[in-house]
């Protein structure tokens, strides 16, 4: 007779207690600040990059504060021009690559695991160095606007003016390198939930009963492989024109300027979706859950996740219209741009027809669903006006543009974001948020959102240009400016009650319990917060709502190594189990292997030999992070 | 619907001021105005009836089965997005390629405009070398006559736009671009650079003014002339100052020896309605001041300061004001 504490898998014999015990031995890690360096346990890589993330876009919002102040009045001088072209730069910089994209992916790392069901995310170890990575280059670049070394050519760094000529000294080496930093970050990300959503599902969770939240991941992460190439090529030209005097951008060598606005639009339009796509996911998981029912035509609304992804990749070129490309391919471009209303606008009619079909629940998660509706379809609705050669003529580089995409990016990301943060809070913590300083910052930051950028879209009309640092009083755009500043601080007030809850929630919050949504996927039937080894059994999946189906009992597989760190693979269309697969133990080598390629990009700002020489280091620490293990694991047999 | 459309600019933007692209100065904006009507209406539509969805589904009280209708009018909805995004595709098509065929019956004015951080300088082309004519920051255009723009960049890349006439376009070192104007009422306009070109990205504008046909003429007849010789002392002082400094390096002054090409063509600069690319307005005060200290009203310009003492800037104030 084994005794349970020998038996090497969990099952009949191995539950409850003893295989918590157990499991919690074999995938904790070490107590105390070595334990910290090391961990690879996505929930903790997740958590890091979701608090490095609001604290970024945190600075990112005192920045935008800064530029409102300056604009309230005509001819401020308040913040001089070299200053405040390093501060709209780097506003645009922080948001896009340090904000919206991380924060997207922490929310990913920490729930995808969850919501299919498996007990770690694939490549563990890569994804701490991808946090390592993304802190690292944040950080840098921070510290040299800090030190006036901010890049001030636009987070868009156009050539020639970002090129060596127009732009002397390292301010844009610091924003490229920044860049290398969070494109390597995000496509180990991307290559890490690709492979879990393909890999890791658990047992039934074929891919037509996957979470939509999972679905608009995938999505996500296959458009960050497919795009982030295109960035790297142009950050990569650009400092060799600028370290070593190559000419790719130089007209006057031959080179061409506009290249780069090619390589770096066909990044950076489906960068947006990047960002707005996990934010359609959140609305479907919190539609559900609030609605009681799976969201409205399941398959439509995938159609329309993947038909987003493709069209992303064709319509780069509407912001190139004034840069006289021929004439007649602009109309594919505009027939592509527009085409996006389509699968949009099918995803806003199936969440409405959701909440028309049951009694919706009007929680603050919700109240951010109704508020992301009101507002990105606004958002659409300018794009349509944008992707019209004749009106984006007019409308191009003007604040109807900065109204267009906030209204996109606010409305289509960060309120959903802030429902997602609200809605999965107790999860993470165990705690609810307050319910009444949820409501008073929903009611804030909507109002203030508005005030902030409705009056741009009339502004911009008026003409006035983006990234000016000041404008004439003779112009007429006092009045609306002065509104957008008054607006801006509302909505920061509204954000700092949002930061105020979660401070105080963390605290005091109430006890949420497993389940306190009364939701349906799988992340909500763990603990919260979850345990390291997140499922005690691997679930099994009979339909698109398991923890509803079955009066709210999961099926469980058993046969998982409890003394070792092991994961079940199943099969990428109907997940059935397939493979048994080891996941790595916590390590130091990621993190000095950031630590060293941190150094070699570095260096590489002042010296093109430190590619050479700062390899090197690279290549130990990699070595050492992957070297092979001797141990061969014991073999028994396994019934399945 | 035509006559409809200035009222509802007026009031969607306040009020339409020299820089408003819904001004209608010009056919560009013209078309702006008639094609922005046709998107808010139809874009309206799908919002109102995502609004009224939307708060039908919070309203609504009985929550039994309501039929199998959502099926259909998902079918019906995408269908109008598609018709919708069609029918507007469509309309930006056309009114794209009517605006490149305006005005082709009758031989186009041509112009050359280069951009330069943060001026521009314009060049009006003639066949006859003698009637080629360049000044800076300021475009007279006659009214009724199609205009075409070369556009080029001297150094980075800016866009080229006056809004009240037509949508923008860039100029790139390296390329030349191309824009047709139809100016079709008189009056005063205000372009400004729309693509960052750096750190006085905000203080490069230029002064549009579109005449008549005979002002045009008469004014075009005396920018060719070279610049009149100063008539009080104190200028002749300031025109031997200017010509024996470093200002002749980057200026050129028609009929003096100044012949630099870096810096604005000043023969005729005290005609114009403002410095420094819309900078400051074009008065004595203002002359002065910038001459003294032209990285005051706007730092970082590529203007030195230049040592004088302040009877020698009184002096060339004093030129500079004489050269109408």
């Amino acid at each position: 007779m084994t005794r349970p504490e020998d038996l090497p898998r969990d099952g009949p014999a191995l539950q409850g207690e003893e295989l918590h015990r157990r499991l919690s031995v074999t995938w904790g890690r070490a107590p105390g600040l070595w334990g910290w360096l090391t961990t690879v346990d996505h929930k903790e890589v997740a958590r890091r990059y979701l608090i490095t993330a609001l604290a970024f876009f945190s600075f990112g919002g005192v920045l935008a504060l800064m530029m409102r102040v300056q604009l309230a009045t005509p001819e401020s001088g308040l913040i001089d021009p070299d200053r405040y072209n390093q501060i709209f730069s780097m506003h645009g910089t922080t948001m896009m690559f340090l904000f919206a994209v991380p924060v997207m992916e922490a929310m990913a790392i920490y729930l995808v695991p969850l919501m299919v069901g498996t007990r770690a995310i694939a490549f563990p170890r890569l994804n701490a160095f991808s946090y390592w990575l993304y802190l690292a280059g944040g950080v840098m670049i921070w510290i040299a606007f800090i030190l006036n070394v901010g890049p001030e050519a636009g987070w868009f760094t156009y050539v020639p003016l970002a090129g060596p000529e127009y732009s002397p000294g390292k301010r844009t080496d610091f924003w490229a390198q920044m860049v290398t930093f969070t494109e390597v970050a995000a496509l180990a990300v991307a290559v890490e939930l690709v492979a879990t959503i393909v890999k890791q599902r658990a047992p039934g969770m074929s891919l037509d009963r996957m979470p939509l939240f999972v679905w608009s991941i995938l999505v996500t992460a296959l458009m960050v492989i497919f795009s982030m190439p295109a960035v790297a090529l142009a950050s990569g030209m650009l400092i060799s024109d600028r370290l070593v005097a190559t000419h790719f951008f130089n007209a006057a060598e031959g080179g061409s300027a506009l290249l780069w606005q090619h390589l770096f639009w066909f990044f950076g339009h489906p960068e947006v979706y990047i960002i707005f796509l996990p934010g359609l996911g959140f609305v479907s998981q919190i539609t559900e859950t609030f609605c009681r029912r799976r969201v409205f035509a399941y398959p439509a609304m995938v159609a329309a996740l993947l038909l987003t992804g493709l069209l992303a990749f064709g319509l780069w070129v509407h912001h190139m219209f004034a840069t006289g490309l021929p004439r007649l391919g602009y109309a594919f471009y505009t027939a592509a741009s527009m085409a996006i209303a389509l699968p949009s606008g099918v995803q806003i009619f199936c969440w409405i027809a959701t909440m028309w079909e049951s009694r919706p629940r009007l929680e603050v998660p919700m109240l951010y669903v109704i508020g992301f509706i009101v507002t990105f379809v606004i958002g659409g609705i300018t794009g349509v006006m944008v992707a019209s050669v004749p009106l984006d003529l007019e409308l191009h580089d003007t604040y109807f543009v900065v109204a267009h995409f906030h209204y996109t990016l606010i409305g289509g990301a960060v309120f959903p974001l802030l429902g997602a943060l609200t809605y999965w809070f107790p999860k993470m913590t165990g705690r609810m948020m307050g319910k009444r300083m949820g409501l008073t910052g929903f009611a804030l930051v909507f109002l203030g959102f508005h005030l902030t950028f409705m009056p741009m879209h009339f502004v911009g009309m008026m003409g006035m240009p983006r990234r000016v640092y000041t404008y004439p009083a003779s112009m007429g755009w006092e009045g609306l400016n002065r509104l957008s500043t008054v607006g801006a601080f509302v909505l920061a007030i509204g954000l700092l009650v949002f930061a105020g809850n979660l401070a105080l929630s963390l605290r005091r919050g109430r006890l949420a319990g497993p389940n306190p949504w009364n939701a349906a996927s799988l992340e909500w039937a763990p603990a919260s917060p979850p345990p390291p080894y997140n499922f005690a059994h691997i679930p099994v999946v009979g339909g698109h709502t398991p923890l509803w189906d079955d009066h709210g009992r999961l099926t469980y597989m058993s046969g998982l190594r409890v003394d070792d760190r092991e994961l079940l693979l199943t099969t990428a269309i109907d997940a059935t189990p397939d493979l048994r697969e080891p996941s790595p133990t916590p390590t130091i080598w990621p993190l000095l292997a950031a630590l060293a390629t941190t150094g070699l990009f570095i260096w590489s700002i002042f010296d093109p030999w430190a590619v050479v020489w700062g390899s090197i280091p690279v290549a130990i620490t990699l070595t050492l992070w992957f070297w092979p293990k001797s141990r061969e694991p014991a073999t028994e047999p396994v019934i399945e | 619907m035509r006559r409809l459309m200035p009222l509802l600019a007026l009031a969607a933007s306040g009020c339409a001021g020299v820089q408003s692209m819904t001004g209608g100065a010009g056919l560009g904006s013209r078309q702006f105005n008639t094609l922005m009507l046709a998107f808010l209406i139809v874009t309206g539509l799908a919002y109102l009836f995502v609004l009224l969805f939307l708060g039908g589904a919070f309203v609504r009280r009985r929550r039994e089965n309501v039929g199998n209708f959502m099926r259909p009018l998902l079918i019906g909805w995408t269908a109008f997005i598609l018709v919708g995004i069609a029918l507007l595709t469509l309309l930006s098509f056309l009114d794209d390629r009517q605006s490149a065929l305006a005005g082709t019956g009758q031989p186009p004015l041509k112009i050359e405009i280069t951009a330069n951080q943060w001026w521009w300088q314009v060049t009006y082309q003639d066949p006859m070398a003698s009637r080629t004519l360049i000044t800076a920051n300021e475009l007279h255009l006659p009214v009724g006559r199609p205009v075409e723009i070369t556009l080029k960049a001297s150094d980075v890349i800016h866009s080229f736009w006056v809004p009240g006439l037509a949508g923008k376009q860039d100029l790139i070192p390296g390329r030349t671009n191309h824009i047709r104007l139809l100016p079709r009422r008189i009056g005063l306009l205000r372009g400004q650079c729309a693509e960052f070109c750096g750190m006085q990205h905000a203080h490069m504008a230029l002064d549009v003014i579109v005449e008549p046909p005979a002002r045009f003429a008469a004014w075009y007849a005396a920018q060719l002339r070279p610049a009149s010789r100063p008539a009080t002392a104190l200028a002749q002082a300031g025109q031997a100052w200017f010509l024996s400094h470093q200002c002749v390096t980057c200026h050129s002054i028609a009929g003096t020896t100044a012949g630099g090409r870096t810096g604005p063509d000043l023969t005729h600069v005290a005609s114009r309605r403002t410095i420094a690319a819309g900078t400051l307005p074009m008065n004595p005060g203002s002359l002065a001041g910038w001459i003294a200290n032209p990285q005051g009203p706007k730092p970082g310009n590529h203007m030195p300061t230049i040592a004088m003492s302040g009877a020698e800037l009184s002096a060339v104030v004093a030129y500079l004001g004489s050269l109408e």
